[in-house]
């Protein structure tokens, strides 16, 4: 009999999400607060499970579900990033007239994918995981009826979600026939019995890695990839876009190291480097940071700038990627992780902006800081984190990307990425620029609803903090890093 | 031999009514012959001799999704019955990129050694499968479900008339 108990949080989540549908059923009261609070509730609760029954460590059925270190810290981002995203959303959701439960259920629902997903060491799995992390975010994308650019942006992402899907399960069919096996330590094994058997594994398998990391790379909205993005990024509710630019990153990422560092370690040694994937990766990796960080500086609307820019924050992830190393993976963690407050801070506070004046518009940032001196504060906080300001969580992060790069041999790499987050500190400095130094033309005092406070408060502590004592999380990482057998 | 010529003629089918179903300018044509196009994949799993997988294809995809497809084309009035646009000024470069996957992929396999089980499929697929899904492959089979529940939630939402 297996030890089912792992399975506890993800499946406490599952009948949450299922819980917030009825509750909203049954609450009298018309607004979005019951559901969402039992949303945020039921998110810390899932955090208390995991540390109880995951913190141990352990595997089911052969590695179709495992819970080490690296899905334990991936899972505490897809958890915060959810919190974050319920917070900022009451004012989205307010505003609705209908299905108010069913937003944060599907959010919930998406959130179990990707612990699924974080968990998954066989290729079925994992692909079952990505589907159901994706699926409710179509939906969540195209939510405000009213909005004709919402329901392109669902309309748009379903459509590349399914021909990335396509494209990728047709790689990993071909990964099935190659070696007749779908668990992931398996296909290794088989992969390596066939370079023995034969001096060669065959022009096939290289094409199946183009065509998982074409199809992986599409979700991640990695250059060239990724021209989705901006405008799926512009329509979504702006709350749906920022749980789109860190949580469903990361479940992208978290695929890419599990089918990469995990199956094909063996073919990136010396011995075995028939297709050498990490060059593809680094190309990849350098257009993204240029085309993000270039295409940023034009941008007028605030999320179309943000979307860019994480486009730009992608490709410094892939840089840890490329690097393949157990650095690599603890510094791609870490990043994610700053990422997490830095991204969701910023949103939460563009969300709580919009929800107040109705804009997107960069300019109408102008005096921002004369109106709402704590809320630009705040935001000068979040931007300057992602443009990798020391002594915020920002900088670390990419001191450690660019580091396990260099550990790696991609200088080169590493060169172009501080030329190009000089680039990206232009942009981010123009918004800043236009809070403090510009006159106030139309002063917005605002005063955030609660819970938006609260999630700012607490992501400007997360950037702050883990900026300065970033021990505790680093030793994390590092231990996630473990999971990989280098 | 006889297995092989059928293959072929199954496969013959397949590809041409694929292409059928993206040049076809009535689309009403184009969804009776992805139903052609499925039901000979069917054809190919009993070839296999999975006939498990054969009969859930007939089922589900000739069964539900291509009936509901016509259904939803003959209940949309601007459809049903008229010459649509089928393509666009992109229509050469998508050829001729669908045209290099082929060459690559076609080459691809054929240099690429797969070995192959030697076992001998098992003659009641059905069950062999069927405890599959029960015992080692209950999580993915119970996502799925959890995965189909999300699709239904997301289709009524979006589906639903706004207001009042």
């Amino acid at each position: 009999m297996e030890n089912l108990e792992l399975l506890v949080p993800e499946l406490f989540l599952f009948v949450w999400a299922l819980l917030v549908l009825m509750i909203d059923l049954f609450s009298s009261k018309r607004s979005a607060e019951v559901p969402a609070y039992f949303s945020m509730a039921g998110l810390v609760i899932t955090g208390f499970l995991m540390v109880i029954f995951q913190h141990g460590g352990g595997a089911l059925w052969n590695g179709i579900f495992v819970a080490d270190h690296f899905a334990f810290f991936f899972k505490i981002i897809f958890l915060g990033a959810a919190f974050f995203a319920v917070g900022s959303s009451f004012g989205v959701v307010g505003r609705m007239s209908h299905h108010r439960g069913e937003y944060f259920s599907l959010l919930l629902l998406s959130t179990v994918g990707m612990m699924f997903l974080a968990s998954a060491k066989e290729l079925i799995t994992l692909y079952i995981g990505l589907e159901l992390t994706t699926i409710p975010l179509f939906v969540l994308a195209a939510y405000i009826k009213t909005s004709r650019s919402s329901a392109e942006a669902g309309l748009k992402y379903m459509i590349i979600g399914a021909a990335s899907s396509a494209v990728l399960l047709y790689g990993l069919s071909i990964i099935y026939g190659l070696t007749g096996t779908t668990s992931i330590y398996q296909v290794t094994i088989n992969l390596s019995i066939h370079w023995l058997a034969y001096g060669d594994v065959g022009p096939a398998f290289t094409v199946a890695m183009m065509m998982i990391i074409a199809g992986l790379v599409f979700k991640l909205a990695i250059v060239p990839f990724h021209m989705w993005a901006p405008d799926v990024y512009e329509g979504a509710p702006i709350p749906i876009t920022a749980f789109l630019s860190v949580a469903s990153k990361a479940a992208g990422v978290v695929a890419f190291a599990r089918i990469f560092m995990g199956m094909f370690i063996a073919f990136s040694s010396n011995i075995m480097a028939p297709r050498d994937w990490g060059s593809i990766v680094a190309l990849l990796a350098a257009i993204t940071m240029v085309v993000g960080n270039i295409t940023a500086i034009r941008q007028t609307n605030i999320k179309r700038l943000l979307a860019y820019s994480s486009i730009a924050q992608a490709g410094y992830i892939m840089v840890g990627v490329v690097a393949a190393n157990t650095l690599g993976i603890a510094s791609i963690s870490f990043y994610l992780f700053a990422y997490l407050f830095a991204n969701m801070g910023a949103f939460a506070i563009v969300a709580i902006f919009a929800d107040r004046t109705g804009s997107e518009q960069i300019s109408d940032y102008a005096g921002f800081a004369k109106s709402s001196p704590v809320l630009a504060a705040a935001f000068s906080v979040f931007l300057l984190s992602l443009a990798g300001i020391p002594p915020l969580a920002g900088f670390l992060a990419k001191y450690y990307v660019f580091a396990a790069a260099i550990q790696a041999g991609y200088t080169w790499l590493v060169i172009l990425a501080v030329l190009t987050t000089v680039i990206a500190l232009y942009y981010y400095a123009n918004v800043i620029r236009l809070m403090y130094l510009t006159p106030d033309t139309n002063p917005h005092h605002i005063i955030p609803s609660f819970p938006a406070g609260m999630v700012v408060i607490l992501t400007v502590a997360g950037v702050i903090v883990f900026g300065i004592l970033p021990q505790s999380i680093l030793e994390l990482a590092l231990n996630a890093a473990t999971s990989f057998a280098f | 031999m006889i297995e092989q010529i059928v293959f072929y003629l199954f496969a013959f089918v397949i590809v041409a009514s694929a292409l059928a179903v993206v040049t076809m300018r009535n689309i009403f044509h184009c969804a009776l012959f992805l139903i052609l196009c499925l039901f000979t994949v069917a054809g190919i799993y009993v070839l296999l001799s999975a006939e498990f997988l054969a009969v859930v294809q007939v089922l589900l995809y000739v069964g539900a999704v291509a009936i509901l497809m016509i259904f939803a084309i003959m209940l949309t009035s601007k459809l049903a019955g008229r010459e649509i646009q089928m393509s666009n000024e992109q229509t050469f470069i998508g050829t001729f990129l669908s045209l290099i996957m082929v060459f690559g992929l076609v080459v691809s396999f054929s240099r690429t050694i797969f070995r192959l089980s030697d076992e001998v499929p098992p003659s009641e697929s059905t069950l062999a499968i069927g405890r599959l899904l029960m015992t080692d492959y209950v999580l993915p089979f119970e996502m799925i479900s959890v995965l189909l529940l999300a699709a239904l939630i997301g289709a009524i939402v979006l589906a639903r008339r706004e207001g009042n």
